[in-house]
């Protein structure tokens, strides 16, 4: 199971031409966590993290890092100029209060309807759901990072999620190593694919049903 | 050191007699970040065990909170996450430990509803999960729906502070202050573990995040005793 380091790479690249200057935006763990060494034109974005910190840095040099300056996933961080620290009831009500501009995090499933099941696997995975509740319902706009298929080669795409839900209805877009999709009214838009992938791949890769967008990107690698 | 003027500055031997067995224990801290590493140590150190623990995950399985659920302290916990520690999922599925999971934000509001003296808070986070929702009352508030989700407090509350005077008010560091400040403010017993203890007069007043009152002891902290996860 997983990715490969250009495989996760390629999908945060494609993840950071959403951001723009100005926005607060929370990354989840994982291949999100890549997203800012892709920022090319978004220079001013102030990243939130649940633990109490707006205006998160890049990575320390080693042996520069600081144990009481990590992020939500625990790993050492710096801070940007503009920064500021909170306790976790004022992280979280920037969260509620729909002030975050973008989350952007991962997936066990996501339904044509844009449900998503991120949380527990009950009875095998059983992480809990963190912050994830607040960031799917609450964000302005929640993008799906993920691997288009699990390790068993099941779609993550699917009709209706057997997964219990983190929260329904939140999804707007989702990014796989094959392509894009936006979840509109009208049910699940793909409206990128990788040069790599085809149509027809997606079709065979994904369980729910998808219209194929009149203008669609082909994303070079 | 600084004077004693309130009797709130104590050694770690002096509050192992207020930790006993089957008691609730908020503690503060993120991934073990701002989690009192001494008083983790002496709650193994007074062998107590059927603990419930109320706090933010179950930090790593030789940091922060995690020491306690390896050690098989805990019959309970009410977390958000607990996918760092794989010790308390294991326990978990055994049946050996009972795992309340919380909404991160709801939990924390749950705590600090507590230290406000508050029943509880409506929130409309977790409605669509049955696994959240569950048990729970739903009130109507004009068009919205909302869960009933009840404060929490602790018989005991422990704290990680990069600064206490002598009254108890504290101020942190960085992203160790997490949940520190609404834990310090829910505790029956309020127990501050600090890296810096100074007389009172000595804080700006302005840079105080919580106030001395909810703090009832205050011990030098001796550092963590754990490598980081990253290191």
């Amino acid at each position: 199971m997983g990715l490969g380091i250009k495989e996760r790479n390629k999908i945060a690249k494609r993840a950071a031409a959403e951001i723009s200057n100005g926005m607060l935006v929370n990354l989840g763990i994982g291949i999100p966590s890549l997203i800012p060494n892709h920022l090319i034109h978004a220079h001013d974005v102030m990243f939130h993290a649940e633990n109490g910190l707006v205006g998160m840095g890049s990575a320390p040099d080693k042996g520069k890092e600081d144990a009481h300056l990590c992020n939500a996933g625990g790993q050492p961080i710096t801070i940007r100029d503009g920064a500021s620290y909170c306790e976790s009831t004022i992280a979280f009500g920037m969260i509620r209060r729909g002030l975050v501009d973008i989350t952007i995090l991962g997936a066990l499933q996501v339904s044509e309807a844009g449900d998503l099941a991120n949380w527990i696997v009950p009875g095998s995975r059983v992480p809990g759901m963190g912050g994830a509740m607040e960031l799917a319902a609450k964000a302005k706009k929640v993008i799906v990072l993920m691997e288009h298929t699990d390790n068993t080669g099941m779609s993550k795409i699917v009709e209706t999620c057997t997964l219990p839900l983190t929260a329904q209805k939140c999804v707007h877009m989702i990014i796989t190593q094959l392509g894009v999709f936006s979840v509109t009214r009208a049910g699940l838009l793909l409206t990128d694919i990788f040069a790599a992938s085809s149509i027809s791949e997606i079709r065979n890769k994904t369980a729910g049903s998808f219209t194929v967008s009149d203008n669609i990107h082909i994303l070079q690698e | 050191m600084s004077a004693n003027t309130f009797g709130k500055i104590c050694r770690f031997e002096d509050v192992a007699h207020l930790f006993k067995d089957h008691q609730s224990i908020l503690y503060g801290g993120f991934g073990g970040v701002g989690t009192p590493p001494g008083l983790i140590n002496l709650i193994l150190e007074t062998g107590i065990k059927h603990l419930t623990l109320i706090g933010n995950d179950t930090g790593f399985p030789d940091i922060g909170i995690g020491k306690l659920v390896t050690g098989r302290r805990a019959k309970k916990i009410i977390a958000s996450h607990i996918g760092s520690n794989p010790n308390a999922g294991s326990l978990m599925n055994k049946g050996e430990l009972k795992v309340e999971f919380c909404p991160q934000g709801t939990l924390a509001e749950r705590i600090r509803a507590g230290g406000m003296g508050l029943g509880g808070i409506l929130t409309d986070i977790g409605i669509d999960a049955d696994i959240v929702r569950e048990g729970k009352q739903t009130v109507k508030l004009g068009d919205e729906l909302y869960l009933v989700e009840p404060a929490l407090t602790g018989d005991i509350a422990i704290v990680y502070a990069e600064m206490a005077d002598s009254y108890g008010n504290l101020i942190f560091d960085k992203t160790a202050r997490n949940t520190n400040p609404i834990v310090a403010m829910a505790g029956k017993i309020t127990i501050v573990e600090a890296k810096h203890i100074v007389p009172v007069g000595s804080m700006d007043p302005e840079d105080i995040i919580v106030p001395g009152a909810f703090v009832n002891h205050i011990i030098p902290s001796k550092g963590v005793d754990w490598k980081w996860a990253w290191e």
